[in-house]
């Protein structure tokens, strides 16, 4: 069985939750999983931050490379821009 | 006025500025080590950092997340915050996390500052160096939590010394100084790739919210901290490989034997991490179990089968591995119990409700083989006889663990693996260890064996006494059961003189 799961971990806290909530509308495909102190998202293929889709949540400009101060952990290859941040499967 | 530059021309602009021809040298007297590992480069440039990550980025982040931490864990000192730990059971835990693997942080400072010498490519020494950075944070961090832990709970008082010296502690410690010894194609392999992608997950992330769930605002916090940097961490490790794999097929026989050693001698070493998790967080989060189906079965699943593409396999032995997680954590807890006057922490029995979560967990496994031997246990330290095992263990050549680990088909058999080398004998807790012995055997037959060392009379002598004291580890103070510890007296004093300050 083919098997492309990707997945974000992020401190659960309050600034990560605008990030969460974006990512979660951003990608319907993806399943939210909460811990203790941390929020596990898992998604078949791609999991995208979009810049524009979390200063929307959050008021203020962000830049996609912020994620690193609550990013915990990552599965997948690592794609950044400008505009978003993203883990995906090579197939 | 000149446009901004984007992200990725001030990538390209800072590394390019910083891979200046050299004159005075030839670059192969510059960079000695590169060619000895058989790997071979062809073009550096083709290196790519998706992070691509600049130095006035990285220390601003940085010190954001510093500025994080070092709040918590004032906030935590300030307050008291031990005393918020579900039991001080857990706190034997964090023993085992802080002199095993905060020593073995620094090891990864100096490994990566080695190879991001060794590695003649701009993008590469920049990552590496950003590592090296990293890596001495995370030491320093865990330290101050050190200190905090020290003032209030026993074993944490000579972690430096303890390191070099006890048996148990040789396992992390020879791990990472396996890999500073190899050359800076296999450091980074194993550290990146093998430990931090492949296997660090399992220490942090199931271990840190294991500490949030038992109170530990102190740990989470250090510890995410630290993961959040790993996140690069593991990226790099990634690009490693592929960029190793893409530069030449030759490469590609070489990295799948070191992707083969480093995740069994990783995997061997979470076989602590396993233990934590089963036995000594007094509230779980996961067994190691479902974390191993989690993060290894399934995400690594994926990870190598992205890498199927470029000629790799899933490591050798990982069926092994998984046909372990049923036995894993009680066959390690049950030595360090064995043990337990010998180790800086303190072992103790589950009670009845811990051995029905165990049940649950391992259905297959834990009523048949292990729940008989825990009620043997029990019954002979309620009749004052707690059991400590007088003789010292055979130790694994290649591991340094000691040989516990049974035959799958036959959980009461016990692995015992030989081979011979220059009319010498040496013994092996697994096929694993022993392959990795037999492809390089000249460096593990100089292995420092803690048991080997006490019988060779280079530990302060030949009974358990001298053997402590050569330790630092303080007898009846730091070792032994929990039940009879003075962290317990301790701690039972503390609540019940903060329970009564509440009803007054």
């Amino acid at each position: 069985m083919a098997n492309n799961m990707v997945y974000l971990a992020l401190q659960n806290n309050e600034d990560a939750r605008p990030i969460i909530e974006a990512i979660a509308e951003d990608n319907p495909h993806a399943t939210i999983n909460h811990y203790p102190a941390m929020v596990k998202i898992d998604a078949p293929g791609r999991l995208t931050v979009k810049r524009a889709s979390v200063e929307e949540k959050l008021g203020r400009d962000w830049d996609p490379q912020e994620i690193q101060i609550n990013l915990i952990s990552i599965s997948g290859n690592v794609v950044e821009s400008e505009e978003e941040f993203a883990v995906e499967r090579l197939s | 006025m000149a446009k901004p530059m984007n992200m990725r021309d001030k990538y390209n602009r800072m590394t390019r500025d910083l891979g200046w021809e050299p004159s005075y040298q030839p670059k192969s007297k510059i960079y000695p080590q590169i060619e000895f590992e058989g790997i071979k480069i062809e073009n550096w440039e083709q290196w790519e950092d998706p992070f691509r990550l600049t130095m006035d980025a990285y220390w601003k982040y940085q010190a954001e997340k510093e500025r994080k931490l070092y709040a918590v864990i004032d906030s935590f000192a300030q307050n008291n915050g031990q005393l918020n730990v579900t039991d001080a059971r857990y706190v034997n835990a964090l023993k085992l996390f802080l002199t095993g693997i905060s020593p073995a942080e620094y090891s990864a400072h100096r490994g990566f500052s080695m190879v991001g010498r060794a590695f003649p490519g701009v993008g590469a020494q920049v990552a590496c160096q950003m590592q090296a950075v990293d890596e001495l944070r995370h030491v320093q961090t865990q330290v101050h939590t050190i200190s905090h832990y020290n003032k209030y709970f026993n074993g944490f008082q000579d972690f430096r010394h303890m390191h070099d010296r006890v048996w148990y502690l040789s396992v992390p410690k020879s791990f990472f100084e396996d890999a500073q010894t190899a050359g800076p194609f296999e450091f980074i392999t194993a550290i990146s790739f093998s430990f931090e992608y492949v296997l660090t997950n399992l220490l942090f992330m199931p271990f840190m919210s294991g500490a949030a769930f038992n109170g530990d605002m102190a740990t989470v916090t250090f510890g995410f901290s630290a993961q959040s940097d790993e996140a690069r961490h593991m990226t790099l490790g990634l690009e490693v490989i592929k960029f190793m794999l893409q530069q030449h097929p030759d490469n590609v026989p070489i990295v799948q034997r070191w992707i083969d050693k480093w995740f069994w001698r990783g995997y061997r070493l979470l076989s602590l991490v396993a233990m934590m998790m089963d036995y000594m967080l007094p509230k779980r989060v996961m067994s190691w179990k479902e974390a191993w189906e989690m993060y290894f079965e399934q995400n690594g699943g994926a990870l190598f089968e992205d890498l199927a593409r470029y000629g790799i396999r899933m490591p050798k032995y990982w069926e092994v591995s998984v046909q372990e997680k049923d036995h894993l954590s009680h066959q390690t807890w049950a030595t360090f119990y064995n043990y337990g006057h010998a180790a800086a922490f303190h072992t103790w029995m589950p009670d009845a409700e811990e051995m029905a979560w165990l049940a649950a967990k391992y259905p297959d496994s834990f009523d048949r083989w292990y729940r008989p031997r825990y009620e043997h246990w029990i019954a002979q330290e309620k009749a004052g006889h707690r059991f400590y095992n007088p003789s010292l263990p055979m130790l694994c050549q290649t591991c340094q663990i000691p040989m516990l680990y049974t035959d799958m088909d036959d959980p009461t058999q016990v692995v015992y693996r030989s081979t011979e080398y220059q009319g010498e004998k040496y013994h092996f807790c697994s096929d694993g260890c022993k392959d990795i012995f037999e492809h390089e055997p000249e460096k593990y037959v100089q292995a420092w064996l803690p048991v080997h060392q006490i019988y060779q009379g280079h530990c302060g002598g030949a009974t358990v006494p001298e053997v402590l004291n050569w330790y630092h580890l303080r007898d009846g103070q730091d070792n032994r059961d929990y039940l009879y510890s003075e962290d317990r007296q301790n701690w039972l004093r503390w609540k019940e003189a903060s329970s009564q300050l509440e009803t007054t």
